[in-house]
């Protein structure tokens, strides 16, 4: 049994207004030298199977149609060690 | 002659379907019940996808509904010309089908905001604002979490150029949509989505900001009496 990973991020240039309110907020809690915070999902999608190239595509076309809205967001498949 | 019938859809979380039921048959047209799980328009004339928090909103505002076995059947009737208006959750889940283009986000100031709203109509020329003005000043009531309107600059440029933009923000942009977006419609002209909520604005008695909703409805069921 395999593990991929799916990280999703808004595209660079999309307005993230909750990555900016807990980059606001860091420096309150004492947390200094942050100078931006993005925030994205990440789904970890177990297999029945192993990772094999058709079963990472299958990832890739779950994360297309459903996980990650690619109008404004860009996201990455890898397989977990 | 028989009234128009007006399909309302209501999916797991749906808020705002009794109101749009009720507008419909304000505005004279029969509203026919049309549930998420049957893949079955019932051969309604036109369909109104209501507001409120379909599945949750999980994963993404509309991001589950946009795969109901109903929604499945809806997709193919709207790209072949059947009228659909969206509001709030139902604009959502309309660009979330890729019916409409362009995708809605946390407001800027990240509240959920509740309020009358001026709204401005810049488009006449689809099957639900017929009954409007040109260059309108309508008040609707907008109550939103997640109305922020972002496109890339291809795509708000074409709509610009090519008249889609149906409704922007007046007296303040309430939420951050790029170009004050409030409503935008499709090429064709037939699919609608805005965040603000004709329905709720059809009846003094309610206690609307306006009745200024009640064109959405009117516009609509001329446009099918005369079809």
């Amino acid at each position: 049994m395999a593990r991929v990973i799916v990280d999703v991020m808004l595209k660079p240039e999309i307005l993230d207004a909750q990555g900016q309110a807990i980059a606001r907020a860091l420096p309150r809690l004492g947390f200094s030298g942050v100078s931006a915070v993005r925030q994205g999902k990440r789904f970890e999608v177990e297999l029945d199977g192993p990772a094999d190239e058709a079963a990472i595509s299958d990832v890739r076309k779950m994360a297309e149609t459903l996980l990650a809205n690619t109008v404004i967001e860009d996201f990455t498949v890898t397989v977990a060690e | 002659m028989s009234a128009a019938r007006v399909g309302v859809v209501t999916f797991p979380g749906t808020l705002d379907d009794q109101d749009a039921a009720r507008a419909v048959r304000h505005a004279g047209g029969e509203a026919v019940p049309l549930w998420h799980a049957d893949a079955d328009l019932k051969g309604v004339d036109a369909v109104f996808l209501p507001g409120g928090f379909s599945y949750g909103d999980y994963l993404r505002c509309g991001a589950i509904s946009r795969f109901a076995p109903l929604m499945e059947e809806l997709i193919p009737a709207a790209r072949a010309g059947l009228p659909v208006l969206g509001t709030c959750n139902g604009f959502q889940i309309l660009c979330e089908a890729h019916l409409l283009p362009g995708a809605l986000m946390r407001n800027a100031g990240l509240h959920y905001i509740c309020r009358d709203q001026g709204i401005r109509v810049e488009s006449t020329a689809t099957p639900w604002t017929a009954d409007f003005a040109e260059g309108q000043e309508i008040v609707l009531p907008i109550k939103h979490g997640e109305g922020r309107y972002v496109a890339d600059e291809a795509t708000l440029a074409a709509l610009e150029a090519g008249g889609q933009v149906v409704f922007r923000y007046a007296g303040g942009n309430p939420n951050g949509s790029l170009n004050d977006i409030a409503g935008i419609r499709n090429e064709a002209g037939n699919v609608v989505g805005l965040m603000p909520h004709p329905e709720h604005a059809v009846e003094d008695l309610t206690g609307a900001p306006s009745t200024d909703g009640r064109a959405f409805f009117t516009s609509i069921l001329k446009k099918l009496v005369n079809a």
